[in-house]
């Protein structure tokens, strides 16, 4: 099963350069299962033969053929360092391990039991800070101030947190939607308030609005079932034809005052749905229905007529378009917000934070079932993730086609969205293994667009989509099945990039941390510069704006950039970083001089340099860094 | 046991850390077929329930299990018409369509029967087309909501072209429509779908299918101007 013959991957990715050297292989004592023929290999780690890298993936692939084990799997890496691997603690053996958020050096694992803190100031041995046992599923997490905030949806999770679930189909018990926690003491988490929503909450997105800094806004995303009235009055079922105030079509949005979280309340359902027809095929723009587009809460009403389901037969009235929301990712630095729903993807304005409005929207029949959403740094771009199979499924099989399960980048057009192309993890994955996009986040390395992602069994890809038609892989990290015999979902279900690390929440095995390994596709620099970056606290779907502030690493990274697109010649490459050193070494008044000197020379490079953008950002930096103190 | 890897030195030479960690040095055990069917289950095989699995954390009702069950026969259906799609010469968007219907649902067949075996349910196989229910001891084979009967799934079987096209929409998206209504059936049960597989698949079976609706109510309003 050789990659290149893979028939749904995009060809260019696998022509491998003519003869390359061979790299470091290093390998590691292996113990076969007792039912293996064979007897376990020792190999030693070589150190490599020459200095140079490769600049093509590794092929074969060695995601292929991984063995089967639970934190004794086959494992495959490139590009990537291990640091370690921490295991659920007890209460949360078995049970599914899902998002994560993350406040100073503590993570927050969601589990369908409820959440792990783990301290991870020793990033090679994370200690357990506190488990909440308190069942609900999915139990997507977020952190605000001294506040979490979970997600339940499921119709076992009760108001108590107890573990016996809730039999009853209409029940004071039941908790479906957000639970708030207060973290003053984060060792001793305190279940302050619940805020209950008609359709539970899938996962949730916490808003923090400048303007308003003595509240935090969640935007919730229902997608299942609506609750009888009978156990949550105001609940409806209907149409919004039949009852404007249905719970259908609508997001809700809750206002939680910081100081009183007790009083968290929903404060608005907007219909960001209204005037959208049915998802048409991607070169068709999205069909303008009676509503119009961007009503706000509470406004217009639906897009008409009524779904076959009403008995309104098969052609009759328009059908009706999505209703809810699967996730919505925030980037309220730039006032924007996507919305992966159903069979579209929606760009809202959310400046008004209680009050988002629906600026556009795309569809593609490829895509079964919007995920989640993620923004380049500087909002020109966004990425949709399809989550065919809902996460439980393995899609990433050699017979899956590429354009299934898989991302699809756009780039943004004066608010509109445009389509460039696809990305998937590419390295086939078997019958056993779970596998499609889900969840991660842009790793910071200046002047490229960079992201890490979740892709369940399928492990972890890192992929550069700078150029959004032309997305290429530049790391990865895989194990084999959880087990060989049946298909058991484990895997990534989220990976983000946070304060120089690597963080994955794995499904069965617990939280895994990994590090980033110069490449070809990566330099040290590059690293460096992303490492100067350091998040407080993050949420993955409140996109934070990246700034870096001034350094040598950032200035070193985009000459390194530069040398890769051959922006500079080798001669000026070699100058400038001689020049940055001599600066470095440098203090105060003369510091300055050199580095200002050097940025009138890049000046005067641009105008002949093929990679002018990149040469100006340089330039930039040596200017921002001339000014630091 | 850890895998050892290269370690970069920050100065000097970049070498990159590519790591292969080998497998174990048995056969690549081979991908299962997509859709092979379980055999079924032997009420003298005791079952086979791993406590590793969220969806043992909560009983499972009969509901559940009637759920998860009529879906196999449901799917199958799915399955086989949607497989008609490219010999009875379908538009090229309805045979998109089909192919992913027939992947993910030959997907979710095998992890109904995977989910009952390991709670020593009956195991339909994965062709069954009738639900087996036995009723006042007597066996009746019943359609569940949305599947057509023998004589639609003949017309359907003898349409080509645009009459397929027309057919096989109406068919699906009826059939749709009952699986939606098997989920409602299921929750509207006390006790039902606390198990967390239930749950999820239910909700992603309403979710996904009601997507589809949509996509197919445009495609037959294209075919036929002016609604059914």
């Amino acid at each position: 099963m050789k990659p290149e013959t893979l028939p749904r991957r995009p060809a260019m990715r696998w022509t491998a350069l003519a003869i390359l050297p061979l790299l470091a292989v290093a390998l590691y004592v292996a113990s076969c299962a007792s039912s293996s023929s064979s007897s376990s290999t020792t190999m030693a780690a070589t150190t490599p033969a020459t200095p140079a890298m490769a600049a093509s993936p590794p092929s074969p692939d060695p995601r292929i053929g991984l063995r089967a084990g639970d934190r004794d799997a086959g494992v495959a890496l490139w590009n990537l360092r291990m640091v370690s691997n921490s295991p659920p603690t007890e209460g949360f053996v078995g049970v599914t391990n899902s998002d994560l958020a993350f406040k100073g050096n503590y993570v927050i694992q969601g589990n369908y039991n409820g959440y792990q803190v783990w301290d991870i100031t020793n990033a090679g041995r994370p200690t357990l800070k506190h488990a909440y046992l308190c069942p609900a599923s999915q139990s997507d997490v977020s952190v605000y101030g001294n506040l979490i905030f979970v997600s339940g949806e499921g119709q076992s999770g009760r108001v108590d947190c107890g573990t016996q679930g809730v039999e009853d189909s209409v029940s004071t018990h039941r908790l479906r939607g957000i639970r708030v926690f207060d973290i003053t003491d984060i060792g001793n988490p305190r279940y302050v308030a619940n805020v209950q929503t008609c359709r539970g909450s899938h996962t949730h997105t916490v808003v923090s609005d400048p303007n308003d800094p003595a509240n935090v806004y969640i935007y919730v995303s229902g997608a299942s079932r609506v609750r009888s009235p009978s156990e949550l009055p105001g609940c409806s079922d209907l149409m919004p034809d039949d009852d404007p105030n249905s719970s259908r079509f609508r997001i809700e949005v809750i206002r939680v005052p910081l100081a009183n979280p007790e009083a968290a309340r929903i404060v608005s359902s907007p219909r960001i749905f209204d005037g959208l027809g049915p998802a048409p095929r991607r070169t068709e723009p999205p069909r303008q229905g009676r509503g119009g587009r961007g009503d706000a809460a509470g406004g217009g009403r639906g897009a008409g007529g009524q779904r076959a389901l009403r008995g309104g037969g098969g052609g009759g009235d328009p059908p009706t378009g999505p209703e809810q929301c699967h996730d919505i990712t925030v980037y309220p630095a730039i006032g924007l917000a996507g919305g992966a729903c159903r069979g579209y993807g929606l760009l809202l304005d959310i400046r008004d934070v209680a009050n988002p409005r629906r600026l556009s929207a795309v569809a593609d029949t490829n895509f079964s079932f919007w995920h989640s959403a993620t923004f380049s740094n500087d909002g020109s771009k966004v990425l949709f993730t399809d989550e065919w199979g809902g996460g439980g499924a393995p899609r990433c099989r050699v017979t899956d086609r590429y354009e299934w399960g898989a991302n699809a980048l756009f780039t943004i057009d004066d608010n509109q969205m445009n389509f460039k192309s696809y990305y998937k993890m590419p390295a086939a994955q078997t019958e056993l293994e779970n596998c499609v996009a889900h969840n991660g986040s842009l790793i910071p390395i200046p002047g490229r667009d960079v992201m890490v992602q979740g892709w369940y069994q399928g492990g972890i890809s890192i992929f550069d989509w700078t150029d959004p038609s032309r997305p290429f892989e530049i790391a990865f990290f895989d194990r084999g099945p959880f087990d060989p015999t049946r298909m058991v979902s484990a895997g990534s279900w989220s990976v983000y990039w946070y304060n120089g690390y690597l963080i994955s929440s794995e499904i069965k095995r617990g939280l895994d941390i990994l590090e980033l390994t110069p490449s070809a596709f990566l330099s040290q620099n590059e690293i460096d510069a992303a490492n100067t970056v350091r998040f407080d606290v993050l949420n993955a779907q409140e996109q934070p704006q990246i700034v870096w502030p001034p350094s040598f690493a950032i200035a070193r990274a985009f000459v390194d950039q530069l040398e890769r697109s051959r922006g500079l010649s080798t001669a000026r490459i070699t100058a400038v970083r001689s020049e940055l050193a001599g600066a470095q070494r440098l203090a105060g008044q003369q510091r300055s001089s050199a580095l200002t000197q050097l940025a009138t020379q890049l000046d005067s490079d641009v105008r002949g340099s093929s990679d002018q953008a990149k040469l100006r950002m340089l330039t930039g930096a040596v200017r921002d860094l001339a000014g630091a103190r | 046991m850890k895998s050892p890897v290269t370690r970069f030195s920050r100065v000097g030479t970049l070498a990159v850390s590519l790591v292969v960690v080998a497998a174990c040095s048995r056969a690549t055990q081979g991908p299962r077929l997509v859709g092979a069917p379980l055999p079924p289950s032997d009420p003298g095989v005791p079952s086979v329930t791993n406590p590793m699995i969220d969806g043992n954390r909560y009983p499972h009702t009969a509901a559940d299990t009637y759920f998860m069950a009529g879906m196999i026969p449901h799917h199958a259906q799915a399955v086989l018409i949607a497989g008609w799609a490219k010999s009875h010469g379908a538009r090229a968007d309805i045979q998109r369509l089909c192919e992913r219907i027939v992947v993910a649902q030959r997907d979710e067949i095998a992890l109904i029967q995977q989910w009952l075996l390991d709670r020593a349910e009956p195991v339909p196989a994965a062709d069954a087309t009738h639900h087996r229910m036995t009723m006042d001891g007597m066996a009746h084979d019943m359609l569940m909501p949305g599947m057509l009967n023998e004589g639609e799934l003949r017309a359907l079987d003898r349409a080509r072209g645009p009459e397929f096209d027309r057919l096989f929409l109406m068919a699906m998206i009826k059939h749709h429509e009952g699986a939606i209504t098997m989920v409602d059936q299921l929750f509207a049960t006390a006790g039902a779908a606390q198990d967390d597989i239930v749950f999820k698949f239910a909700n992603d079976v309403s979710a996904d299918q009601t997507t589809e609706i949509d996509f197919m109510q445009k495609m037959l309003a294209e075919l036929m101007p002016g609604g059914a």
